[in-house]
């Protein structure tokens, strides 16, 4: 086929083909060997068909030769000359992992990792034969020869902190294997003023000479195995009949837990079926983010234009101007029609984040030896594509707690009296005008007693006789972690004030319940969409203000008796029990005009994280959904304010950054 | 002229290395000249809103048909003339560096076309206006344009305009 440039449909081959490794993933989790679906099977065997008559078009050797092992023995199954086992399934799921590195390595145009392909096609066919294959599954009895040590290149993605994990800590289990040698790749470490700490840009060659097994190379970095290109090779040639050993996917479970994998069950309401309800392709059509992007933008314009005129409009006599204000009031509820619709292109459900974790907790619970089932209720409930994305990371991170710390191992749940099975439920509804994500476990709770032991340990305010609330809210500090040991899986402390600060980051806020010996819930409340705040605008001096509401606590007219002072320079507000600080924002926002009492003017209590502090405004304008609009695309951050927007008469107004001042306020106390 | 030959004499003057045409504005007795290809629109002085911790010179921002718009006044920071505003206030919409920045000015005056024969080098100058913005002198009978290199101006650290990251030229 000279003359035509086929690069140009790559992009939609490879969209497809990763779409068509997940249903095909999705459906082996479903899959039920002893009773399996002839409709799943197929199902499987013809996304595996496809890539593999895709990747051959446009010449990915690798992908489709792959691809044609594994479609050899889907097709025996479904012609029912092939009986499916459990390890059989196992070992197509491996088999989906190894077809997405091969895409990946395609796509990148990097050389692919035959080796794990070759020797998982090899196991596939074995399978197929009927031969015990090989079963690198087995128990830490593996046949594969230890090389004399490994040369490791570890390259963590740069989002990795964001899920919980420190590099440091996995080298510092590595090195403690054996002699070695480490060198650090640092080109991509920028300056100090332009680095964000929350992004990892180092890397790693490691020279490792102790008498490992891969496996247990491969075990260090298992936690991370997603989020990081690993290169191990042996530092002497082994021997290519070692090359049975399986793919550099987390390690072998031992073997009581190849018992106890689970089985994974989608709660659906009642009379839904046990259809999902996937969309049929013929009716949906891919568009670029760009797109809907703009024509969100135009939107915004449209609803502040509208409402503009609906301000002149008030001002007009509406005896003689009736048809004009019936015009503008049809306006009006068409152009939120619009808005609404508009919105709703960019909301995908929620089953975009939870589909990741069936096949999540299907490993982690078979790697630490608990029997778990997991339940996802609300999955079609939508989202915005972008909060879908950043909450992906911290969802993982409080996944991996419930299954680690949350839920006992079988033999302890028992003893409890309990089922051997636990239930992790993964929730997510909307409420008003916010989603709510629920993470709920019937494990052993938060222990009270240990958490605020470890916070008195760390220094961290705490008295005996806090309520449960706040002492749960302990473990959100920076550092905290009552993990008796560090264990590979979590407990490292570096994991949940950075799920805090992320939700926050969205614009939510995260609170834990628990009973002891019950269980825990974690509740994220998360905003509809992160492009529209709800605000209460509030007037200092000539100028308007917004206050997102969600920190917004209450506001007052304080008496004379409420209003103290400190040192004769700082002044104290007095609500119900508590003594908050007030700032007076005429002054923090240098405005001309004289300082009013608080007694004559307003104060806004306002809260966050954790903190609570009175700010005093001359008056409140009102309550509105706005805008959001960048401020610093054409300007730069400024203190204090987050963004700006556009009022209906037209002049711009700033949103006030609540945390932020009361972050510089607290600094400006302390110096 | 043939349709070919005027667009190659266009092409010629469009892809010349030294900017040609000049929008002059006024900043009270002195004379400016910026690249007319930097000016994005022209309009009066209307509802800036403040932004806290600015320097005097930022006034603060408007709304440009929706979007955000941060406005210097260079009378202020020139200290040149009196820095009013009436109805008659004008302010120069411009783009560069990839940001729209709007920069209060006396008056505006024509769009002048200068030829290589009307132009002199840059004096060397310090203090507000250093002799690293100007790009050089027009020269039109009497009178005397300072032509600016406004993108350079705009995006250094004395204008406070940028993140101290974002600086790109200086």
């Amino acid at each position: 086929m000279t003359g035509i440039d086929l690069k140009r449909f790559h992009r939609t081959f490879f969209e497809e083909s990763f779409e068509g490794v997940d249903a095909m993933e999705a459906a082996l989790l479903r899959l039920d060997p002893a009773a399996a679906d002839a409709e799943t099977i197929n199902g499987i065997f013809r996304a595996a068909h496809s890539i593999k008559g895709g990747a051959g078009t446009f010449g990915f050797t690798d992908v489709a030769r792959f691809t044609h092992v594994l479609e050899t023995l889907l097709d025996a199954v479904r012609s029912g000359k092939h009986q499916l086992s459990v390890d059989d399934v196992d070992c197509l799921l491996r088999s989906t992992d190894v077809v997405r590195g091969l895409l990946k390595a395609a796509q990148d145009e990097a050389p692919a990792d035959t080796v794990a392909a070759d020797a998982l096609a090899s196991e596939l066919s074995q399978r197929l034969s009927g031969q015990a294959p090989v079963k690198a599954s087995a128990s830490a009895a593996v046949a594969a020869p230890a090389s004399s040590g490994w040369q490791i290149q570890f390259e963590p993605r740069p989002e990795l902190f964001l899920s919980g994990n420190d590099p440091l800590r996995i080298l510092r289990e590595l090195l403690a294997l054996g002699p070695h040698e480490v060198v650090c790749r640092e080109q991509a470490l920028p300056s100090l003023a332009e680095a964000d700490p929350e992004r990892c840009y180092l890397a790693w060659d490691i020279q490792l000479q102790a008498a490992v097994t891969r496996e247990r190379v491969v075990e260090c970095f298992a936690w991370v195995d997603e989020e990081c290109r690993l290169e191990i090779q042996p530092l002497a040639a082994a021997t290519p009949a070692a090359e049975a050993e399986s793919v550099a996917a987390p390690p072998a479970a031992p073997a009581p837990a190849a018992a106890a994998v689970t089985a994974i069950s989608s709660a659906k309401k009642p009379g839904e079926g046990g259809q999902e309800v996937k969309l049929d392709a013929a009716s949906t059509i891919r568009v670029a983010t760009g797109k809907i992007d703009a024509m969100i933008n135009l939107v915004g314009e449209l609803v502040i234009t509208q409402a503009m005129l609906q301000q002149l409009a008030g001002r007009l006599d509406p005896v003689h101007n009736e048809s004009l204000l019936q015009g503008l009031s049809l306006l009006d509820r068409n152009t939120r029609l619009l808005q609404e619709a508009v919105m709703s292109t960019r909301m995908l459900q929620v089953d975009a984040v939870f589909s990741r974790f069936p096949r999540l907790v299907r490993d982690l619970a078979g790697k630490l030896g608990k029997q778990v089932r997991l339940q996802l209720v609300g999955e079609s409930t939508e989202l915005d594509k972008t909060v879908i994305e950043k909450i992906a990371d911290p969802l993982t991170h409080l996944v991996r707690n419930s299954l680690d710390h949350g839920l006992e191992d079988p033999d302890e749940r028992q003893a409890s009296g309990k089922e051997a099975t636990g239930l992790l439920t993964l929730r997510a509804a909307h409420q008003g005008g916010h989603i709510l994500i629920e993470v709920i476990d019937d494990g052993r709770g938060l222990n009270r007693q240990r958490i605020l032991a470890k916070a008195a340990e760390r220094g961290l305010p705490c008295d005996p006789g806090m309520s449960d609330a706040d002492v749960w809210q302990l473990i959100f500090a920076p550092g905290f972690s009552t993990a008796a040991e560090v264990t590979e899986v979590s407990g490292r402390g570096v994991g949940m004030d950075v799920v805090k600060r992320n939700i926050q980051s969205l614009g939510g806020s995260v609170e834990l319940s628990s009973e002891t010996g019950r269980g825990t819930t974690v509740l994220i409340r998360l905003p509809l969409t992160l492009a529209i705040l709800d605000g209460m605008s509030v007037a200092v001096g000539d100028e308007v203000y917004i206050l997102p509401l969600s920190s917004v606590i209450e506001s007052l007219q304080p008496q004379d008796s409420q209003v103290k002072s400190i040192a004769g320079q700082n002044t104290v507000l007095r609500v119900r029990n508590d003594y908050l600080p007030l700032i007076d924002l005429r002054e923090w926002f240098g405005l001309p005009g004289d300082k009013r009492s608080p007694t004559e003017a307003i104060v806004v209590i306002v809260e966050t994280e954790a903190r609570k502090i009175a700010l005093q405004i001359d008056d409140l304008v009102g309550q509105q959904q706005v805008v959001i609009k960048s401020l610093d695309r054409n300007y730069r951050r400024v203190r204090g304010v987050s963004g700006a927007t556009i009022l209906g008469d037209g002049r711009v107004s700033l949103i006030l950054d609540v945390a932020a001042i009361v972050r510089h306020f607290g600094q400006a106390i302390a110096a | 002229m043939s349709i070919a030959a005027s667009q190659k004499e266009a092409m010629k003057t469009a892809t010349s290395e030294a900017p040609s045409e000049f929008l002059t504005f006024r900043l009270g007795e002195e004379e400016y000249g910026v690249d007319i290809l930097k000016v994005q629109e022209i309009r009066g002085y209307d509802s800036v809103t403040r932004i806290p911790d600015a320097p005097d010179f930022i006034k603060g921002v408007i709304n440009l048909r929706g979007t955000i718009v941060p406005v210097v006044d260079m009378r202020i920071k020139f200290r040149l003339g009196k820095a009013e505003y009436n109805e008659f206030t004008v302010m120069i919409i411009l783009n560069v560096a990839g940001r729209v920045v709007g920069m209060v000015v006396d008056s505006v005056s024509d769009v002048m076309q200068l030829g290589a024969e009307q132009l002199r080098p840059a004096p060397e100058i310090a203090g507000a206006l250093s002799t690293k913005f100007i790009t050089g002198i027009g020269v039109l009978d009497e009178r005397m344009l300072i032509l600016v290199d406004i993108e350079r101006l705009m995006s250094s650290q004395d204008m406070a305009l940028l993140d101290a990251s974002s600086q790109s030229l200086q």
